[in-house]
C-alpha cells in the first residue's frame, strides 16, 4: 500500500471532521443570540429543580465560549474541548455527554448490527438467484416484489407494523428494548425480553433494506456472468450449482462485502428514526430526548460522537479494502 | 457505445418508467387538484369534533384538534412534494454543473469538487440537518427545501463527471473537437443530450431523499411547524399517541400516501436505470 494513498484517505478523515466540527460550532453564532446561551440563562434566571447547577454551568460556558472572548479563540476552545472528549453536560441533569452517549451506543449497535447482516445475506442471495438465467418462476416474480420495500423508509413500514403487530394484534411489544420489570443482565429472560422486543425494530429494518443488497448483488453478478471464465466453467461441464457458487457469487461478492463494511461503519447514523417510533434506548432516541428537551450539548455531543466514529471507520475500511481485493488499483495518481 | 436514445418513445415503452410517472402523478394530482375541492379551513384546528372516526361529514375522520385528515392531507402532500422537489432542482443543478466543469476541464478544480463531494458524502445530512433545524428556525417550506439541497448534490457531482469523463474521449466528441467546434457548443449539443437520463434519474434519486429527510425533520419536530406537510401529520401523530389510541384514520393516511410516493419515484429510478445502462435490460 503506497504512503501517498494512506495520506490521501487520512486528510480526507480529517476535512470531515473539521467540517463537521465547524459547522457545529457556526450554527448556534448564525442568529444574533446564541441559543445555546440563551437557553442556559433562561434555565438560569426560571429557577426550578437545579439552580446551582445551571449557574456552574452557564459559568463553564461563559468562561469557554463568552461574549469577551473573541470568534478565534471561541473556536479553538472548542476543538480543545473535543480532543479531550469532552463534549460538556447534559443541560436536564448535568451527567457528562459522553456517559449518556456511552450508555446507548451497545443498544443502536447490537439492533443495527443484526438486521444489517440478516439484510446483507438474504439480499445477496436473492440478488444472486435474480442474475441466474436458471433461477425458478418464483423467485423471478416475488424477489422484485420485495424489492420494491426498500424504497420505502423503515420507520413508516415500522408504524404500520407497531400497529398491526403490537396494537392490532398484540402479539409483539410495542415499544422498548426489554419487558418492564425485567432485571438488566445476562439472565435467560432478560435475553429473552430482549430478543423479542428486538424483533419488529429489526423486521423493518431488514425488509427495507434487502433490495439495496438485492439490488447490487443482481448488477455485480450480471457483470461476473458476462465474464469469460463464467463462460469456460459452464463449457467444462461444471455442475450449475458450483459454477453459480464458486464461480459466480465469489467473484461478484467483493463490492457486496465493501458495501457491508460501510454500512457498518455508518450504523450509528442510521437509526435516529426507528429508535424514535420503537422508543428502543440507543442513539437516535437519546437524540430526540435531546431534541425535545432542547438540550444542546446532549445534542451536538451526540452529532459530533457520530461523525467522528463514522468518519474513522470508514477511513479504517479505505485502508482495509485494497489488501482485501487484489483488483483494486491503489489510486495514487493525478486520476484517480 | 453509441449516444443513448433518450426521447418519447423510449420512455413510453419503458415499463417500470410509464407505470412510476402514471403513480407519481397520481399522488400529485391527489394533492394539487384535491386541494381545490376542499375548504382549507377544514385543516384549520377545531374544524370539527376531536379524534372522530371517518363519516360522511368528514371522510377521513378527525385528529386530536379537530383538524379535518383528509384536508390536512390535500393540503399537506402538495407542500412535502414542493420541499422535495425544490431540494432536487437546487442540489441536483449544483452538483451537475460542479461535475461538468470538474470531469470536462479536470486538474486542481476537478480535485477540489471532488474532495468537497467525499467530505459531504461521509457527514450524514439528516444529522447535520438536525442541528441547522433545532438552533436556527425554519419557518416555511420553501427554505427547508434549500437547506436540504445543501446536502443533495453530490449524487449529481459524481454521476455527470463520471460520464463527462467517458464522453469527453469518445469519438462523436473527437470529431467535433478536431473540426474546431467551441467548448460551450460541445457541452450543450453533444453532452448535454447524452447526460439526460442520468441527470433524470439523479433528480428523481434527488427528490426521494430530499422528501424523506424532510420526513424525518418534521417528524421529528423540527420542520415548519405553521404551514402543514405530510412529516408534520406524522408528528402530531405520534406526539399524541395516535397509535396506541388506534386512531388509524389519523395515521395510516399520511404513512401511505407517502409509501406511494416513494414507490413511485422508485419505479421511474429503476426504469431510468434500463435506459442509461440498457445492459440491465431483459433481466427483470
Amino acid at each position: 500500500m503506497s504512503w501517498d494513498y494512506v495520506i490521501k484517505r487520512f486528510l480526507l478523515f480529517l476535512a470531515v471532521i473539521f467540517v463537521a466540527v465547524t459547522i457545529n460550532f457556526i450554527i448556534p453564532r448564525l442568529r444574533d443570540t446564541n441559543p445555546i446561551e440563551e437557553r442556559l440563562y433562561q434555565l438560569a434566571a426560571q429557577g426550578g429543580v437545579n439552580v446551582s447547577k445551571i449557574k456552574e454551568l452557564t459559568a463553564i460556558y461563559e468562561a469557554k465560549y463568552g461574549l469577551d472572548k473573541s470568534i478565534g479563540e471561541q473556536y479553538l476552545n472548542y476543538w480543545n474541548d473535543i480532543f479531550h472528549l469532552d463534549f460538556g453536560w447534559t443541560i436536564a441533569d448535568r451527567t457528562p455527554v459522553i456517559n449518556e452517549i456511552m450508555r446507548a451506543v451497545p443498544w443502536t449497535i447490537g439492533l443495527l448490527t443484526v438486521a444489517t447482516f440478516i439484510a446483507f445475506i438474504v439480499g445477496t442471495i436473492f440478488g444472486a438467484l435474480l442474475a441466474w438465467p436458471k433461477t425458478g418462476n418464483f423467485v423471478k416474480y416475488f424477489v422484485p416484489l420485495l424489492m420494491t420495500l426498500s424504497a420505502i423508509p423503515y420507520y413508516l413500514l415500522g408504524i404500520v407494523f407497531i400497529y398491526l403487530f403490537a396494537i392490532n394484534w398484540g402479539v409483539l411489544p410495542t415499544a422498548g428494548a426489554f419487558g418492564f420489570g425485567v432485571k438488566p443482565g445476562w439472565t435467560l429472560e432478560m435475553i429473552t425480553s430482549v430478543l423479542w422486543h428486538a424483533i419488529m425494530p429489526a423486521a423493518s429494518i431488514v425488509l427495507t433494506s434487502i433490495g439495496f443488497w438485492g439490488l447490487g448483488m443482481r448488477g455485480m453478478m450480471i457483470t461476473t456472468m458476462g465474464e469469460d471464465y463464467m463462460k469456460f466453467a459452464e463449457y467444462k461441464g461444471l455442475k450449475d450449482r458450483r459454477v453459480f457458487l464458486s464461480y459466480g457469487v465469489r467473484n461478484a461478492l467483493l463490492p457486496q462485502v465493501t458495501g457491508l463494511a460501510i454500512s457498518l461503519g455508518t450504523i450509528l447514523a442510521g437509526s435516529v428514526l426507528v429508535e424514535v417510533i420503537f422508543a428502543y434506548p440507543g442513539l437516535g432516541n437519546l437524540l430526540y430526548r435531546a431534541i425535545t428537551s432542547n438540550d444542546y450539548f446532549l445534542l451536538q455531543g451526540i452529532i459530533l460522537f457520530i461523525i467522528v466514529s463514522l468518519g474513522f471507520s470508514l477511513f479504517l475500511i479505505d485502508l482495509i479494502y485494497p489488501l482485501v481485493d487484489p483488483r483494486i488499483k491503489l489510486e495514487g495518481g493525478e486520476d484517480g | 457505445m453509441d449516444k443513448i436514445k433518450f426521447g418519447f418513445k423510449e420512455v413510453i415503452k419503458n415499463r417500470l418508467l410509464t407505470s412510476g410517472i402514471i403513480l407519481f402523478l397520481f399522488v400529485s394530482f391527489f394533492g394539487v387538484v384535491g386541494g381545490w375541492f376542499i375548504d382549507p379551513e377544514m385543516a384549520d384546528v377545531g374544524a370539527g369534533y376531536p379524534s372522530q372516526p371517518p363519516s360522511w361529514e368528514h371522510w377521513l375522520g378527525t385528529d386530536q384538534q379537530g383538524r379535518d385528515v383528509l384536508a390536512d392531507l390535500l393540503l399537506g402532500t402538495p407542500q412535502t412534494l414542493k420541499i422535495g422537489l425544490i431540494a432536487a432542482f437546487v442540489g441536483v443543478s449544483i452538483g451537475t454543473i460542479l461535475g461538468f466543469i470538474g470531469g470536462y476541464f479536470g486538474g486542481k478544480i476537478d480535485t477540489l469538487f471532488r474532495l468537497m463531494s467525499d467530505v459531504f458524502m461521509t457527514i450524514p445530512g439528516l444529522l447535520i440537518l438536525i442541528v441547522i433545524a433545532s438552533l436556527l428556525d425554519i419557518v416555511s417550506t420553501t427554505l427547508l427545501g434549500f437547506v436540504i439541497a445543501a446536502f443533495g448534490w453530490m449524487g449529481a457531482l459524481r454521476v455527470t463527471r463520471a460520464q463527462v469523463l467517458t464522453m469527453r474521449e469518445r469519438a462523436y466528441v473527437q470529431v467535433a473537437k478536431l473540426n474546431g467546434v467551441k467548448d460551450m457548443e460541445i457541452i450543450f449539443k453533444e453532452m448535454l443530450p447524452n447526460l439526460l437520463p442520468f441527470i433524470a434519474a439523479s433528480l428523481t434519486a434527488a427528490t426521494a431523499g430530499a422528501v424523506l429527510a424532510s420526513l424525518g425533520l418534521s417528524a421529528l419536530g423540527l420542520g415548519p411547524q405553521n404551514e402543514p406537510s405530510i412529516g408534520l401529520t406524522i408528528y402530531w401523530a405520534l406526539h399524541y399517541g395516535a397509535l396506541i389510541r388506534e386512531l388509524w384514520w389519523w395515521f395510516m393516511p399520511p404513512v401511505v400516501v407517502m409509501i406511494l410516493l416513494f414507490l413511485s419515484l422508485f419505479l421511474i429510478t429503476a426504469g431510468l436505470d434500463q435506459i442509461a445502462n440498457p445492459r440491465l435490460k431483459d433481466r427483470v
